[in-house]
């Protein structure tokens, strides 16, 4: 049964802060939040757009080299952004490849961006990528505590 | 040693453009062209802007632990290096694989063919291939193809879809799977597994054979075009079957020159090193491997799809092989040297990994028990595959210990960094010499890199987020012009 929620963290576990979304869904992994689907993968790609399937609501987690620290919270727009230069898709892209292969809009989606520093290969998080996450978790705990677009809104002045 | 535009005579007095990174390329990677007052090239190299070992990244790890280790070298191809590092420990753990077990792994194998390379063709080619090298950035993207042509970017999607479930039902999971370990694979295929991929494999085939007839249509319309795009002769490197026929798992190594006689054939992988050796030059990180026997100006060549099928003898599905036939009929075989006959090339090994696919699913071996063997262990493993990119060597030293103490990778790309190098050359004196630089003939040169498919963040090892810069600076260092791509590939002036 497809799960209303979908939280998809993605990064690579052995590139230092790049390692935050996914070390981010196994603490969430191990609260076994209800009614929501926890998947993980190094970088968004086209059929991710098929995950969105079938969701109410859906939250995109990742490193940001730019974002504000800890973290920003924002909502997510299909949108032809042009990033498509494969290493990775934005969220919103991927909004937009859904738009594409199907007739409805995707379920209400968010981006949960965590402030990184340091992306070399066989590092730990860096000291202050450990304390944005710590900041993420209270949010992502939030979030699944109550997962209604309506409750997520207003919390993205919170985190924004 | 140089060859021809590697190296120009007086870089001093020339101009300056820069091209970094070439975009829809994993990684990222940088080209700069040296150009006189008269936008005549002088030189022009494709090369690494980063590099970052992985193999002292893996020292010290228990050998164990490599083949789930590897896979975070790339996000791409993360299946391949998981297979050719499990072969390594075949080796070093004495291991027959057994029918299973093989299966398996080739049943893994083809969903990552599949899926790799359906998202070049229609995610990263389809954009030039469909509407020109030159048209409007805006819309030469996949969502200008989605756009345009919904269907296509539709199979697109699902085909890659298809793939990855064969990785997750053979992996165990969607990434970071452990499916193959040294001697084996610690799962079989359910029966209800095997009935889900079933159901949906006539779909895939039908697609890939969709997927041909565009790419022949396409190359047919402007055969003198695509064949004469970034064009050179060369020698091939792949595997082969003890039978001559094309096997993306496993078989000995063959190379045929660029007149398509034989340097080398059925080559026991495991020595490797006496048939290539690796070249450094000092201004690429990335590495220049070259068969030995012709040494190093003549020695390289190009691995990947077009090697591939036409180093083979046959492809042994029936679709695939009919498609081959044609591919080197086609102009009295004026497309087996074509840059851009990669494209067409990767699309018959879509159709043969689709086909292998169906094949396996019938195959009862996949449900049983039978799944590691292990036989005298050895210090050295090495393994080699041909990943969608062409062919990867893993490379493994371990102590007494049981831990990783040398390990060597030879990545596809790697393979292709002269090949690639030359295509720039050739575009570059096709379509940029003595003409205003633009956006569209920048993008010449990205064409003939992607035709290749390379996955830079395997070659060097490294991440990349960069903006895309190009200058134009004069004779006397002043830059005269820029252009820059942000990091949502967004142009600026």
């Amino acid at each position: 049964m497809i799960q209303p929620v979908l939280i998809f963290g993605y990064g690579n576990p052995s590139r230092g802060d790049d390692a935050i979304a996914p070390q981010l869904l196994s603490r969430l992994e191990a609260l076994h939040p209800a009614g929501v689907e926890l998947v993980t993968d190094f970088q968004l790609q086209v059929e991710h757009a098929l995950d969105l399937e079938g969701r109410e609501l859906a939250l995109f987690i990742d490193a940001s080299v730019s974002g504000v620290a800890p973290y920003t919270f924002s909502r997510l727009l299909a949108q032809h952004d042009r990033s498509y230069t494969s290493h990775e898709m934005s969220p919103a892209a991927v909004l937009h490849v859904y738009r594409q292969i199907h007739p409805e809009p995707p379920p209400p989606s968010y981006l949960l961006a965590v402030r990184g520093e340091f992306f070399d290969l066989g590092e730990p998080l860096s000291e202050s990528a450990a304390t944005n996450a710590e900041a993420a978790f209270t949010l992502l705990q939030k979030l699944c505590a109550d997962p209604r677009s309506e409750v997520w809104e207003r919390l993205l002045v919170e985190g924004s | 040693m140089t060859f021809a535009l590697e190296t120009a005579e007086n870089p001093q007095n020339l101009k300056r453009v820069v091209i970094e990174p070439v975009s829809r390329v994993e990684g990222h990677g940088k080209v700069t062209l040296l150009l006189d007052e008269n936008n005549r090239v002088h030189q022009a190299r494709f090369h690494i802007v980063e590099f970052r070992g992985f193999e002292k990244f893996i020292q010290g790890r228990p050998y164990w632990e490599v083949p789930v280790m590897v896979q975070r070298l790339c996000g791409i191809c993360p299946v391949s290096h998981h297979l050719a590092a499990s072969k390594a420990l075949d080796m070093i753990v004495g291991a027959t694989l057994t029918p299973t077990a093989e299966k398996l792994r080739r049943l893994m194998h083809y969903g990552q063919i599949l899926q790799s390379h359906a998202l070049h063709f229609f995610h990263l080619a389809s954009p030039d291939l469909l509407f020109g090298f030159g048209s409007d950035v805006a819309t030469r993207n996949i969502v200008g193809v989605a756009a345009a042509f919904p269907e296509i970017a539709k199979k697109g999607v699902l085909l890659r879809k298809y793939g990855q479930e064969i990785i997750r039902m053979t992996a165990g999971k969607r990434v970071h799977g452990t499916g193959a370990i040294a001697g084996g694979v610690n799962k079989n295929l359910s029966l209800s597994e095997r009935d889900t991929l079933l159901a949906d494999i006539e779909q895939m085939i039908a697609w890939s054979r969709d997927a041909v007839e565009l790419i022949k249509k396409v190359y047919s319309d402007r055969p003198d075009f695509h064949n004469g795009f970034g064009y050179y002769r060369s020698s091939f490197m792949s595997l082969v079957r003890g039978d001559g026929a094309l096997d993306l798992y496993h078989g000995g190594l063959r190379a045929r020159d660029e007149h398509g006689q034989t340097i080398f054939d059925h080559v026991d992988y495991s020595h490797y090193w006496d048939y290539i050796h690796e070249e450094v030059r000092p201004w690429s990180y990335m590495k220049f491997p070259f068969i030995r026997s012709r040494g190093r100006e003549e020695g390289w060549y190009r691995v990947g799809p077009l090697a591939r099928v036409n180093n083979c003898d046959f492809i042994p599905t029936p679709l695939a092989e009919a498609e081959r036939i044609t591919f080197k009929e086609f102009g009295g075989g004026s497309a087996t040297q074509a840059t851009l006959a990669y494209h067409w090339t990767r699309m018959i090994e879509m159709l043969h990994a689709a086909e292998s696919i169906q094949e396996l699913l019938h195959d009862g071996d996949l449900q049983g028990d039978d799944l590691v063997s292990k036989g005298e262990r050895q210090l050295r493993g090495v393994g080699v595959i041909e990943a969608p990119r062409g062919t990867l060597i893993h490379h493994y030293r371990i102590d007494e210990n049981e831990q990783i103490v040398r390990a060597n990778l030879i990545v596809s790309t790697t393979h292709n960094n002269h090949a690639m190098n030359e295509a720039v050359r050739q575009v570059a004196l096709q379509y940029l010499d003595g003409k205003v630089l633009t956006e569209g003939l920048l993008n010449h040169i990205e064409v003939a890199i992607r035709a290749f498919d390379p996955c830079l963040s395997c070659a060097t090892h490294a991440l990349g987020k960069m903006p895309l810069e190009v200058e134009l600076v004069d004779a006397e260092g002043t830059v005269i012009d820029q252009m820059a791509k942000n990091t949502s590939g967004q142009f600026c002036v």
